[in-house]
């Protein structure tokens, strides 16, 4: 269940109620979001989609708790984040959001293993622990024989596979992926959205996808168009029904 | 130490600029250890100086003598409980560049006094049966090759012609900071040979019955011989040798402002090197961040690379330095004492995390502060 007017009962995963986000620009302020409502339910997959500049960004950090909004509330799993304090935001972070950037953004001095096990280091797992859950990450993203390898070793989409393991790793209650696609050829943004799509059906994750790329979009189930800082929805995608 | 391969491979990131900032807390920390034993050679040595022992000189001037009726006089005011003196000879091995200390000291009462200076029996014994025995310090005996039964002619500069000395013993000090460079040799030779001061002695020494009286007796010395022809000075042996330092120039000062511009130099190096690490891995630390790393842990990550480079480099530098300690006198006498104690490398090392400190904290407050959103979009 997508909804984006405000009207859904309860139970969604994300909640969304009158956003608004500004930025100051020198003189200029830039209403970037406009009481914008937004319901996900849990195992949707959800693209986002507008010109540069429409705050598609901006969203995702939001619900990411990256950022704070102007005004309005974001409530995940029944958590309402705006009025969090830094710490136990980012606490609340680590524990349900996975992220997935278009540049992978993975620490080029580590190996795919150390990188995937970043998020596993804030936990109280074990070192055995730790490398079960990260074994297990890498397999599902099709990695295992490339555990050793450091980024520069790795191909554009082998690396954003290693950042999708990264974002699954710690099982986050749902995925934010900004452009995932962006910067890999059609071959590998392909399989990364294959990859994608996988983990929304046979892992039952629910993900958040922004993108400029209508092929990536109609993965989705629902596609829903920012345009100046309201969303509007843009009807199912090709990976199921609105 | 989950978190230490993280460190690691940071600090390995640049491996040129990391080995060459360890190198700089390297030489850094070396040169402090130098500086430290060039102070200890001229006197600044702290630990070595007796609680117990209060100097009494005279108080218009060191070289200037005192009499040697004061011995009696000191020895039997309340809450002294031994006195000995000495005085500088100042003569020269065969060559002018062999100097070392010489003193003549009171036979009977030196080596109990200083009860630092270790020598076996038998060759004490030796030493006060012979009117020109002498005791030459172990590095001493070391740098020449003097052995017990050697004879040695030193030319007298302030007591002309040549003065001959038997070795009867060689001392070793009960701890490695003790001054082995110096000759003792025994007054009463000296008193019979020599054609002036007759009747004078250098300073005296006095060992204190309990130390805690050592204001209460300083006072009362000064006092007893106060409007005298030998007015005298008392002071306890750590600002007596801290004045016979003086007596070659400010050498704590000098010492003091090289080690400032030093540390000082250091700071301005290892500060900047970290506040490039940092703004060169801000998306990184954005991405830490972002995957539940906190404000006050990204600060952990990076004040713990600074202080891993400033202990490794400040401890490598600092045991280089005690190695060439080791060594001993590398000027061949004119830093007889020169010794690099573990109190001086504790607080080396001290010093080397405290900069590593300082220099960490504002690029660590930065990536601390980073703003998750605006670093991300650097990328």
């Amino acid at each position: 269940m997508v909804r984006v007017d405000g009207k859904a009962n309860g139970n969604s995963l994300v909640q969304v109620r009158d956003l608004d986000k500004k930025y100051q620009r020198g003189s200029e302020e830039i209403h970037v979001l406009q009481g914008l409502n937004l319901d996900v339910g849990a195992g949707e997959f959800v693209a986002f989609m507008g010109p540069s500049g429409s705050g598609k960004t901006t969203l995702l950090n939001l619900l990411g708790g990256l950022d704070l909004p102007t005004s309005g509330s974001i409530k995940v799993a029944g958590d309402e984040i705006t009025h969090m304090s830094a710490n136990k935001l980012t606490a609340w972070r680590a524990r349900h959001v996975g992220f997935i950037f278009q540049m992978y953004n993975l620490i080029p001095v580590l190996t795919a293993f150390q990188n995937v096990e970043l998020p596993l280091l804030l936990t109280r797992l074990s070192k055995a622990e730790r490398r079960q859950h990260v074994e297990t990450a890498l397999a599902v993203v099709g990695l295992s024989d490339r555990m050793k390898h450091y980024p520069r070793q790795l191909s554009g989409g082998q690396e954003q596979r290693v950042a999708i393991a990264r974002a699954i790793v710690a099982d986050a209650t749902f995925l934010l992926a900004d452009e995932p696609t962006g910067d890999l050829d059609r071959k590998s943004a392909g399989e990364i959205m294959d990859l994608l799509e996988r983990l929304v059906h046979e892992h039952a994750k629910t993900l958040l996808m922004v993108t400029h790329d209508p092929r990536a979009a109609e993965r989705a189930h629902v596609v829903l168009h920012l345009d100046k800082g309201v969303l509007v929805e843009g009807g199912a995608g090709g990976g199921g029904e609105a | 130490m989950r978190f230490f391969r993280l460190i690691w491979a940071n600090l390995l990131r640049k491996k040129i600029r990391t080995t060459l900032t360890i190198g700089s807390f390297m030489v850094a920390l070396f040169l402090y250890g130098l500086l430290v034993a060039i102070r200890a050679a001229f006197g600044g040595n702290s630990d070595v100086a007796g609680v117990d022992r209060l100097n009494v000189i005279n108080k218009t001037s060191l070289i200037m003598p005192l009499p040697f009726s004061y011995r009696d006089r000191l020895a039997n005011m309340p809450g002294i409980s031994g006195v000995t003196f000495a005085s500088w000879f100042g003569g020269v091995y065969q060559d002018e560049k062999n100097f070392f200390p010489q003193f003549a000291v009171d036979a009977d009462t030196w080596l109990k006094v200083y009860s630092e200076f270790v020598v076996p029996e038998a060759e004490k014994k030796a030493f006060l049966a012979d009117r020109q025995g002498c005791l030459v310090g172990r590095k001493l005996a070391k740098r020449f090759g003097f052995k017990v039964g050697d004879r040695i002619p030193l030319r007298g500069t302030i007591w002309p012609g040549t003065w001959e000395f038997n070795v009867r013993g060689i001392y070793d000090g009960n701890r490695p900071e003790v001054d082995t460079t110096p000759l003792l040799f025994r007054n009463d030779y000296l008193e019979e040979r020599r054609s002036f001061s007759k009747g004078m002695v250098g300073w005296y020494v006095v060992k204190l019955a309990n130390p805690d009286d050592a204001v209460k007796i300083t006072k009362a010395i000064d006092d007893a011989f106060a409007n005298s022809p030998y007015e005298t000075l008392t002071q306890t042996e750590k600002a007596f040798a801290a004045s016979f330092a003086k007596q070659m120039g400010n050498i704590e000062f000098l010492v003091l402002v090289i080690g400032s511009v030093v540390f000082f130099t250091l700071l301005l190096v290892a500060g900047n090197t970290m506040a490039i690490a940092v703004r060169e891995r801000t998306p990184e630390l954005a991405v830490l961040k972002t995957v539940g790393f906190t404000d006050v842990g990204v600060l952990g990550l990076v004040m713990a690379e600074t202080l891993i480079i400033a202990g490794q480099g400040g401890a490598l530098g600092l045991l280089l330095a005690k190695f060439f300690t080791l060594g001993g006198d590398p000027t061949g006498g004119f830093l007889g004492n020169f010794y690099l104690g573990w109190g001086s490398l504790g607080l080396g090392l001290a010093l080397a995390l405290a900069v590593g400190i300082v220099s960490g904290i504002l690029p660590a407050v930065s990536a601390m502060r980073l703003k998750v959103v605006d670093a991300l979009r650097r990328v």
